[in-house]
């Protein structure tokens, strides 16, 4: 057992793309002949990857691939914030992927599925370990091409035309995003992230860095649906499959939008007043305009995805505020709300599931007729509104103080307003789908498989686990605090 | 110059993604945008009377580094290609699907998302 936990780091990081992009071959390649192979197949290598991701907490490896020194050849990075990331990815993926063994029968062509759903993971996981400029363009290439691909899987109407939509913005966003790196290359000659650093820090500030950096925030804004730019998510997340729809929302948008744009401004270009200025801004204006659009909305995955924006805006505005406890609370947001939010689209699509419609109007009594999806919907809607024990309440509160120690107060201000309305929104959700009195518009209702309130259950304890993380303080919650050092140690040097 | 000619390219492919109601037009404008981008992504590693960046034997390594072109770009822009050519392919696949479900290529009749 201790050899096995003292297991060399440099040969499982390479693991964390080649395992699922292997998988994603092979499940295709073999499922022509068994049937069962894509569930099983795929969810082994969505439990190992999440397994192998518990063993990289807490350490800090640069591996190169082809064991080229570093200026020459592409490193993979990890490092507590890189870590921390690939738990949310791979652990949220694999209770998706179990959620789907269940769900996914309503679709044909499971394998086809998983094999997606596997590169998608094999991006994820690239982006947040890569330290190479180009090589981040291709991972988050790789893992939204197959989100396009997995958001129109239904191949009816709205899913198609939901599916163009977030191809045509999102490939535009990569498109500036590779200008951008373009430019960079340009000024500094170099693609390796320590090395820009390096150059960039004895440069002065000129204009075609500033225009580049404009290029990435346009980009990455895109990809993280900032307010400016968040046009494709309310039509892609709802019309996506309840499991991806949670993959979105929960992974997707924070580990190829938010944490990039972290990484690059905090380790890389090193943080102006004004960068920092240009965050908050970003981070409140989407705070403010997706609880506007969510509350009026009557559609349950889609009130769910306006929140997506809402709750991005507060992580985006924690890291806006730059300091170590705005950094800890928008990190903490990160996770929390990859928890909650992936729980509340699953939920969505058991309600779905079961009754066949997912507009709130239609819905009613489910506490009576779904007990166990009403109970993990109360606790996610809890978490998310910031009710006390659950994990949402600790991260808002620690974004709200950080706000008022740096002297924001209108800016703590709104993030307890947003807070409030959130917390009506999904009072509405709660009154009318779970505690209203049984809708005779309903037919007969399926019960929840088993694999599906599984993952439900898991992903409802995370939600009070993840609140324990504030036991060792509450200004300097475990596992937080060591990725939050990442960024707060400034640019990094060769 | 040839740089403003690139950056005349992106914002023509911008102006067609933004701008026009047509799929296969917004697909065009697509395709224009991504060669501006690879046209800016070569450019970078141009010299004028540069030579072919390999390195034989009995050259001088001096002279060779002040000459040659930077190939760096070209791996990355021949990655680019391949990158932007299964967008491609997907864009067409997923307008050809919304053809057959909606009957036209006009993004204004496909409204079933709202708000």
């Amino acid at each position: 057992m201790e050899r096995f936990l003292s297991v060399d780091l440099n040969l499982v990081i390479p693991l964390f793309v080649a395992l699922p992009l292997t998988m994603a071959f092979l499940i295709l390649m073999a499922s022509r002949w068994l049937r069962w192979l894509p569930d099983t197949l795929g969810n082994l290598t969505l439990l190992a990857l999440a397994g192998l991701s518990f063993l990289c907490l807490g350490h800090n490896v640069v591996y190169h691939m082809g064991d080229w020194i570093t200026p020459l050849g592409v490193d993979l990075r990890l490092d507590p914030l890189a870590a921390l990331l690939l738990i949310a990815v791979n652990g949220i993926g694999f209770l998706a992927g179990v959620y789907s063994i269940h769900y996914m029968r309503q679709f044909t062509s499971k394998s086809r599925y998983y094999a997606l759903f596997l590169l998608m993971i094999a991006g994820m996981n690239g982006v947040v370990l890569t330290a190479d400029l180009f090589n981040l363009y291709v991972f988050m290439e790789l893992a939204s091409v197959a989100s396009y691909a997995l958001v129109g899987f239904g191949c009816q109407h709205e899913e198609l035309e939901a599916s163009f939509k977030y191809l045509v913005l999102g490939s535009l966003a990569t498109l500036l995003v590779l200008v951008g790196v373009a430019l960079i290359y340009g000024m500094t000659g170099s693609l390796n992230m320590a090395h820009i650093a390096t150059k960039l820090s004895a440069m002065p500030s000129t204009k075609p860095l500033v225009f580049s950096l404009a290029l990435l925030i346009c980009g990455f804004g895109l990809k993280s649906a900032l307010v400016p730019f968040h046009a494709w998510l309310p039509d892609a997340h709802p019309s996506a499959p309840a499991p991806i729809s949670a993959m979105l929302s929960g992974v997707v948008i924070k580990a190829i939008g938010v944490y990039v744009l972290a990484r690059l401004f905090f380790n890389v270009f090193g943080v102006t007043p004004t960068l920092l200025w240009v965050l908050q801004l970003l981070g409140v204006v989407s705070m403010v305009v997706g609880v506007f659009l969510a509350i009026g909305q009557w559609d349950m995955k889609r009130l769910f995805a306006y929140h997506s924006i809402s709750q991005i805006g507060y992580v985006v505005l924690g890291l806006g505020l730059g300091t170590p406890l705005g950094i800890i609370g928008g990190l903490y947001h990160l996770i929390n709300h990859s928890v909650f939010k992936s729980l509340l689209f699953l939920n969505a699509g058991a309600v779905e599931y079961a009754t066949g419609t997912r507009e709130l109007k239609h819905l009613g009594g489910l506490n009576q007729s779904l007990p166990l999806t009403g109970k993990t919907t109360l606790i996610a809607s809890m978490s998310i509104a910031g009710i006390p024990p659950f994990n949402g309440f600790w991260s808002k509160l620690l974004i709200i103080v950080a706000c008022l120690q740096s002297g924001h107060y209108w800016l703590g201000g709104w993030a307890v307003f947003v807070s409030l309305m959130t917390l009506a929104s999904f009072l509405k959700v709660q009154k009318y789908a779970f505690f209203a009195a049984a809708s005779s518009t309903l037919g007969t209702i399926r019960k929840v498989p088993f694999f599906m309130s599984a993952s439900l259950v898991v992903l409802a304890l995370l939600c009070l686990a993840t609140a324990f993380a504030v036991i060792t303080g509450l200004s300097t919650p475990a596992f937080i605090t060591p990725a939050a050092d990442v960024l707060l140690k400034g640019v990094i040097t060769l | 110059m040839i740089y403003t000619l690139c950056f005349i390219l992106i914002v023509v492919g911008l102006y067609g993604i933004v701008v026009k109601r047509n799929i296969v037009k917004i697909i065009v404008g697509f395709v224009i945008m991504d060669c501006g981008v690879h046209l800016l992504l070569i450019l970078e590693g141009w010299r004028h009377q540069g030579e072919v960046p390999i390195l034989q034997k009995g050259m001088d390594l001096t002279q060779f580094i002040s000459r040659a072109v930077d190939p760096l770009p070209q791996a990355m822009v021949l990655t680019s290609i391949v990158i932007s050519l299964g967008i491609l392919a997907l864009m067409v696949a997923l307008a050809i699907r919304l053809h057959e479900r909606y009957g036209t290529f006009d993004i204004d009749e496909m409204r079933r998302l709202k708000g």
